[in-house]
């Protein structure tokens, strides 16, 4: 039987090397730095300043924004400092760094065992104040996009178990190990959104977790659990809701405005695990993997720093290339290890020296990038106009609609810097719209 | 530590340009055993020596204008066998040599080399060829005894007028190759071997041979025939003369053909009608090489009018969320 997909994509080798590995929770380290910007939207303000005590949970960073998400210490401490420091996403940003007391001092957590009894709008409120982000990288705050405007009817909230990165496996192992949390926190989802219908969507090349999911949500009304074929990038919210539902969401627009809500699973058993405990969002599963000594899945409290993860998996194998936080398609390439595990970081990757993406040879125009793109672009012809300075053609070729998955770059045979140019497009074409509104 | 930043994606795919090019030379060798078997170790030379030409002309040109050389990417090594293939098993060594250096250095590098060139380059060097000694490129020669003899295309033309003395060939002959033409284009049986490979491993589009060579077919029924309509053999018109090479070899070059889908669809029916129209009616006796070239020319123009619609293009948004922004 052949599983549900999408036109486009790619199937790269997978290096799920991890995939057997239990979760293995790492010793808390000796400080945490804790970004107050680790979700899209508006950036926090502190709620702590240097020399303050802080226990686990407790909120140390919040803003007045409906697109934003507070953020919580994830050990209890001292707080040393409150400054910019290095971020995964490549720049500084400011942060509160806390050093670990050795004690598990956390705040008193209020638990809601049974979400089916509260309101929407205070589940909403809950998910808000638990710090909640989308955990499959893009940490889009997950109280938003659970109350979508008034008068949009969502008829099926997805959660994603594609999981179509290679070498990531901390979803797969939360469906395997930790179904029932992901059951819990998709229950309080799906009464949020007023969605009657779930879908959990798990790629076929992961048939515990299937199996797994399946056992955990059977009895549930509404609920299905669906194997969908294994191709980059098919965890994409766009087309993860075409495979399933046939639906495209509009140019522009986002899941909501075809009826469905998408969650990573990870989302979902941080939700669960807020609900069941009251703890909010203070730790999160990360794959390190690739050129290291044991690679493994690891649960880490939120801000540690990058070098702890290495040392904790027996430290490089061999000389490290690049180190990226995230998979390897669609990760950020870190310039320090002094960077932070943040609310978004799924994976720690590191490629050595034989990884090294070859220099750029002229555009053949064998035609892969545009059978390869999922979103229907012409990745070739953009970058040619990109770097002709034609960035109202590249506008015109719907530059704006690439969602930077890596398909085009990965089949490049001339290895062109496709997804780059297009970026970079994108970053001009949005630069010249605000120039042009103001 | 040193750590290395870009953008990602941070791996590619192992088929680089040498590779999938290295899988059109290895799909190119069928036909160039057959070109042995049928007309000896002197066609093999030719072969040989085009290629061979066509990649000194690269690195010397290279060399010469200051270029990184990049002949160790074999697109080179392609436009020199299908070059030879195009030439006639006797032509004279200077042939090869002088339609090579043509092709490489006229119709690829002075437009910028890989891909920048605008037509097909060993098709660029056929129709010079072709132009400047019409007579050494029209002097075909049968199989195994190599006599001078009339190649089997002119037998479409459906003029009523029998070329004297010059039999149909049996459709396998036609199929295997043994029958008169140049050098690598009569074995339609090596050529079909090499182009469904190409299409298994995905280098080639299967549209492009599937449309040009559907189109040749359909049309060469209907318009092919010596008495009016729907009386032409279309598949005579598959296997004789240059089609299989083109559809496959030519008209599926990466560089001159469009990128599109639809696009290249567009691109394999204007072959296969031009491929017709100029068989049936025009002055030459084989069309393929001059439609593929003229095809070329458009590309750009249908590359422009087959951008396919993005994803998510025809759906509207719902009223309630149009006032956003």
């Amino acid at each position: 039987m052949s599983a549900r997909t999408f036109p486009g994509g790619i199937h790269p080798a997978y290096h799920k090397l991890t995939a057997g590995s239990p979760i293995r929770d790492l010793p808390p380290p000796a400080q945490v730095v804790i970004p107050l910007h680790q979700h899209t939207g508006a950036p926090c303000q502190p709620l702590v300043q240097k020399g303050d005590t802080v226990r686990k949970g407790q909120k140390i960073g919040d803003v007045e924004a409906v697109v934003a998400a507070p953020v919580h210490a994830s050990l209890p401490g001292k707080v040393v400092a409150v400054e910019p420091r290095p971020h995964p996403a490549g720049r500084d940003v400011p942060a509160v760094v806390v050093e670990w007391d050795g004690s598990d001092a956390t705040v008193d957590l209020e638990p809601h065992p049974d979400p089916h009894d509260l309101e929407p709008t205070r589940i909403a409120e809950i998910i808000r104040e638990g710090g909640l982000v989308g955990l499959g990288g893009a940490a889009f705050p997950t109280a938003v996009k659970v109350r979508p405007p008034a008068g949009t009817v969502i008829d099926t909230y997805i959660l994603n178990g594609a999981e179509c990165e290679p070498f990531l496996t901390a979803d797969h192992r939360l469906m395997v190990e930790n179904p029932q949390s992901i059951v819990l926190g998709l229950r309080a989802l799906m009464k949020a959104a007023g969605a009657p219908r779930a879908i959990v969507a798990i790629e076929d090349n992961k048939p515990d977790a299937l199996e797994a999911m399946a056992a955990a949500t059977r009895g549930m009304p509404g609920v299905s659990v669906e194997a969908v074929h294994t191709k980059y990038p098919q965890g994409s919210e766009k087309h993860l809701i075409k495979a399933l539902l046939g639906r495209e969401v509009p140019s522009g627009g986002l899941p909501f405005h075809v009826g469905v809500v998408v969650s990573n699973v990870g989302t979902a058993a941080a939700v669960g695990e807020l609900f069941a405990t009251g703890i909010p969002l203070v730790s999160r599963v990360v794959t390190v993997t690739g050129r290291v000594r044991e690679p493994a899945n690891l649960r880490v409290p939120i801000g540690t720093p990058f070098s702890v993860l290495v040392e904790a998996v027996g430290g490089f194998n061999g000389d490290p290339l690049k180190v990226i936080a995230g998979g390897p398609m669609m990760g950020v390439a870190q310039y320090s290890l002094e960077a932070p595990v943040v609310k978004g970081t799924s994976g720690l990757l590191v490629l050595g020296p034989e990884d090294r993406v070859p220099e750029p040879t002229s555009c053949v125009r064998c035609g892969r990038c545009v059978e390869s793109c999922p979103m229907r672009l012409l990745p070739l012809y953009l970058e040619a106009y990109y770097r002709a300075g034609m960035i109202e053609q590249t506008e015109a070729l719907h530059a704006m609609d690439c969602i930077e998955c890596g398909c085009c770059g990965w089949v490049c045979p001339a290895r062109r810097p496709l997804v780059q140019s297009i970026r970079l497009a994108k970053l001009e074409i949005t630069a010249r719209r605000r120039r042009a509104a103001s | 530590m040193k750590l290395v930043v870009s953008s990602s994606p941070h791996l590619v795919s192992p088929e680089s340009v040498p590779v999938l090019m290295r899988q059109v030379v290895l799909a190119l060798l069928p036909a160039l055993v057959a070109a042995g078997y049928f007309f000896g170790p002197y066609a093999l030379f030719l072969v040989v020596l085009s290629a061979t030409t066509a990649v000194a002309c690269e690195a010397a040109w290279q060399k010469a204008t200051g270029r990184p050389v990049s002949v160790h990417d074999w697109s080179a090594v392609i436009t020199g066998i299908l070059l030879a293939y195009n030439l006639p098993p006797r032509a004279p060594w200077w042939l090869a040599v002088v339609g090579s250096a043509f092709a490489i250095i006229v119709a690829k590098q002075l437009f910028g080399g890989l891909g920048h060139n605008f037509i097909n380059p060993a098709l660029a060097g056929r129709a010079f060829l072709l132009a400047s000694w019409p007579a050494a490129m029209t002097s075909w020669v049968t199989p195994f005894d190599a006599r001078t003899t009339a190649t089997p295309l002119p037998l479409l033309i459906p003029k009523g007028q029998e070329l004297a003395g010059v039999a149909a060939p049996a459709y396998r002959d036609l199929f295997v190759g043994s029958v008169p033409g140049c050098l690598g284009e009569t074995s339609a049986l090596a050529l079909l071997a090499g182009g469904l490979y190409l299409i298994w491993r995905r280098v080639i589009d299967w549209r492009i041979p599937a449309c040009y060579l559907g189109t040749a077919a359909v049309l060469g029924w209907v318009l092919g025939g010596p008495r009016g309509l729907f009386r032409g053999d279309p598949l005579y018109h598959l296997l004789a003369g240059g089609l299989m090479l083109g559809a496959f070899f030519m008209a599926t070059d990466w560089v001159t053909t469009p990128v599109t889908r639809r696009g290249r669809i567009v691109f394999a029916v204007g072959c296969g009608i031009l491929t017709v129209l100029i068989r049936v009616y025009g002055g030459y006796p084989e069309g393929v090489s001059y439609s593929i070239l003229l095809m070329n020319l458009a590309t750009p123009l249908i590359d422009r009018y087959t951008v396919p619609r993005q994803f998510g293009a025809q759906a509207r948004k719902p009223a309630a969320s149009r006032g956003g922004r």
